[in-house]
């Protein structure tokens, strides 16, 4: 290290006269180096260490999904409810994680959808039963992509994918600039009105690495939320995939959903 | 070798150097180490507070309610769905108690009648159905089950009953087409209905001469199906 610095002190003092030969620029690289790997020491080094403590969950041996049953969703609204509780989303209904829209789709093929203040305070009686063909509650949320649209627009890497499958913002570096609200075609984001960062779902990644289900799944009265992994264990979900022709939103679009959904209707997209 | 070129390379080195410093300082920490994201957003995300605890965690202490409850209608309802996120009464058991609600207000959550709800599932006008009475003082909340046998088949059945009330099957009764044993009253899920099982049933009345009964002639009219593939025996079509 004395020799580098030497050679560099030398360089310095008479810049003009001397022409570097080959064994003094060789030197001088060395000397820049030898600056330079503390930094990147630092960068890459020391987090490292630091993350090789909280290693009990494993996220390379899930790979996670949510089934959603649509003959069974009731429109109560719990899951939006309990949503917004665990995941403390401000009580507003334009900006909620997950929300419920019922469809009814009348004799004359006029489709109705609305999803009062996002169901969380459940669906009242439509003024008329008279002339619905048929009509059901869609429970939707962020789909968690394998190919999200979000994650790719991101210009700072502040969205992204995990080794389990869960699309997360970080909110300490996501700078707000809505292009992951403009891009997601299912309109699973919003920006969060305190924080001013995106907002989505989260499939409450807390609880998942504590082994428990999302708050959502937790307190569906009939069931028709089931979560678990998508291959290799035997969980709800794998059942539910099994025995159910699957459908998911906008497959067109060829980004891979991860919610899949039973007994839906063609009108839904 | 020309002066500017030992220059030159003395430049981009310095160059690259400065880059590498700033990119050093611009990168934030654990960034790229999973993936391209800050490897620790993950325990930021992890570390929030969970604010439902999970059923399995109500079950250690309320074992006896959880043997009720898997026994009857509510098995598949979760202790937080009606009781709300109980985290923090895990932590603190006696000072910190989830909410019982007693009144009609979450019952009528699920069980008000709305057609969009699946057909079967049990459901009640909560203006009509005893009004101001706690769903409770008849109805345990853990298991619940209609307290007394239902005497109409639309206690349970309400949208057939609805759809038929303003069909031309209207005054017919459920029996005409359906036997429904005693049983299936008292345990709906253990004894079934019977249902027409063939055309010489809907035969019986639309293959006869009978004055305002639209006839069919069986052999002729779509031999292959049977009636109710087509046509709905609730609600069938006007004309």
């Amino acid at each position: 290290m004395t020799g580098d610095e030497n050679a560099a002190d030398r360089d310095m003092r008479s810049p003009d006269d001397e022409q570097l030969d080959r064994r003094e620029f060789i030197n001088e690289m060395l000397a820049a180096c030898g600056t330079a790997a503390p930094v990147l020491l630092g960068v890459i080094g020391v987090p490292l260490a630091a993350r090789a403590q909280n290693l009990e969950y494993d996220p390379t041996e899930h790979s996670y999904g949510m089934g959603i049953d649509i003959q069974k969703c009731i429109g109560c609204g719990r899951c939006v409810q309990a949503c917004t509780t665990e995941n403390e989303v401000p009580e507003d209904p334009h900006f909620t994680n997950t929300w419920i829209e019922r469809y009814i789709i009348r004799a004359n093929d006029e489709v109705e959808v609305d999803s009062i203040e996002a169901g969380m305070h459940g669906f009242p009686p439509p003024s008329t039963e008279q002339g619905i063909l048929k009509t059901f509650f869609v429970p939707k949320l962020c789909n968690h992509c394998e190919e999200a649209p979000c994650v790719q627009v991101c210009p700072v890497g502040a969205t992204f994918t995990t080794q389990d499958g869960v699309v997360l913002v970080d909110d300490d570096y996501c700078i707000g600039c809505r292009y992951c609200i403009q891009a997601c075609p299912y309109g699973a984001r919003y920006l969060h009105p305190d924080k001013h960062v995106a907002g989505k779902c989260t499939f409450c990644y807390h609880r998942l690495v504590e082994g428990l289900v999302p708050a959502c799944v937790e307190v569906c009265p009939t069931g028709a939320r089931l979560f678990g992994e998508i291959e290799g264990q035997p969980t709800p979900l794998a059942r539910f995939m099994r025995f159910n022709s699957l459908q998911v939103l906008k497959p067109h679009l060829n980004t891979k959903p991860r919610v899949y959904y039973a007994n839906l209707d063609g009108e839904v997209s | 070798m020309p002066q500017q070129v030992p220059r030159l390379l003395a430049v981009f080195a310095a160059a690259v150097l400065a880059l590498i410093i700033a990119r050093g300082f611009l990168v934030p920490d654990t960034f790229g180490d999973i993936g391209h994201f800050r490897a620790a957003a993950l325990d930021s995300i992890v570390a929030r507070e969970k604010k439902y605890a999970g059923h399995q965690e109500c079950t250690l202490c309320h074992s006896q309610v959880q043997e009720i409850r898997l026994a009857g209608n509510h098995s598949g309802v979760n202790c937080e769905t009606c009781h709300g996120p109980a985290a923090d009464h895990v932590a603190a058991p006696m000072d910190l108690k989830p909410d019982a609600p007693r009144g009609r207000d979450l019952c009528v959550l699920c069980h008000q009648y709305n057609p969009t709800r699946p057909t079967g599932f049990p459901q009640v006008d909560p203006v009509a159905h005893n009004p101001l009475v706690p769903c409770m003082s008849c109805h345990e909340p853990h298991a619940p089950e209609p307290p007394v046998v239902p005497g109409e088949c639309s206690a349970c059945h309400g949208q057939i009953a609805r759809q038929k009330a303003v069909s031309h099957h209207a005054t017919l009764p459920c029996t005409t087409c359906h036997a429904a044993p005693e049983q299936h009253r008292a345990d709906p899920r253990s004894v079934q209905p019977t249902k027409p099982e063939a055309r010489d049933f809907c035969g019986a009345c639309h293959a006869q001469d009978l004055p305002g009964i639209p006839q069919v002639n069986l052999r002729t009219h779509n031999p292959d199906y049977q009636c109710w593939q087509c046509h709905y025996p609730h609600f069938p079509e006007t004309d």
